[in-house]
């Protein structure tokens, strides 16, 4: 398990391709990889957006993730996972977030991914502020649900 | 018994401060620690609050020495 908070711009790809070929020394047990990337959008809630600012609870956000992946380690047979998730200012088209998991199948490596996800979106201390493009500013005030219907 | 209570994201801006070290001399629940440290503002009801950084209903006890932390719901990924 690698838990990163990146205040720089970072490359998913290239973190994926780079923790594969030098974290992992089972490589021929690995059948399945799930890569989810959450980039930041130039718009949300009807607005256009320039910029955002993603804050975090130092020690806290950590705890929570590795909370996270145990739990996924425990439903799942998993053989390694990353997470990457970015703080500071942050542009459109830049990645926010990047969770990758490593299983020998892809039921294990979807499902769990899923999970990381979702549960880093409800549990994992971050904050968005967004500046919009009128140059105001505003704090995103909750997570959307993913696994809810789209009516 | 000493307290260390810290903010984040919007209400911290609401407050204008990120943290407070605070001196108590019997045992208070996070609530108490909120109102203590903020007479007159409510805390919103969608907070969250963690002692020592795992999460705790409101009405949990804080002990000499815990870092008590309130927050507004969180909007990673």
């Amino acid at each position: 398990m690698t838990i990163k908070i990146s205040t720089q711009a970072f490359d998913p790809f290239h973190e994926v391709q780079s923790y594969q070929s030098t974290r992992l020394d089972n490589l021929g047990a690995i059948g399945a990889t799930s890569i989810f990337i959450g980039t930041m959008r130039d718009f949300n809630e009807n607005a256009a957006v320039k910029g955002m600012t993603l804050e975090y609870y130092p020690g806290m956000t950590e705890k929570q993730l590795e909370e996270i992946v145990i739990q996924a380690q425990c439903q799942w047979q998993l053989i390694d996972s990353l997470i990457i998730h970015r703080v500071g200012n942050i542009l459109p088209h830049e990645s926010i977030v990047l969770v990758a998991v490593w299983s020998s199948h892809r039921g294990d490596a979807f499902d769990a991914n899923r999970y990381l996800m979702e549960a880093l979106k409800s549990k994992a201390p971050f904050w968005k502020k967004e500046l919009l493009i009128t140059d105001q500013e505003r704090w995103v005030a909750s997570n959307t649900n993913g696994y809810k219907q789209k009516s | 018994m000493s307290i260390k209570v810290r903010y984040f994201a919007s209400l911290k801006e609401n407050l204008g401060r990120s943290e407070d070290e605070l001196t108590f001399t019997r045992l208070l629940t996070a609530h108490e620690v909120w109102n203590c440290a903020n007479p007159g503002k409510p805390l919103p009801g969608n907070s969250l609050v963690a002692i020592n950084m795992d999460y705790v209903e409101l009405d949990n006890l804080v002990k000499d020495g815990d870092e008590v932390a309130f927050f507004p719901p969180v909007t990673g990924g």
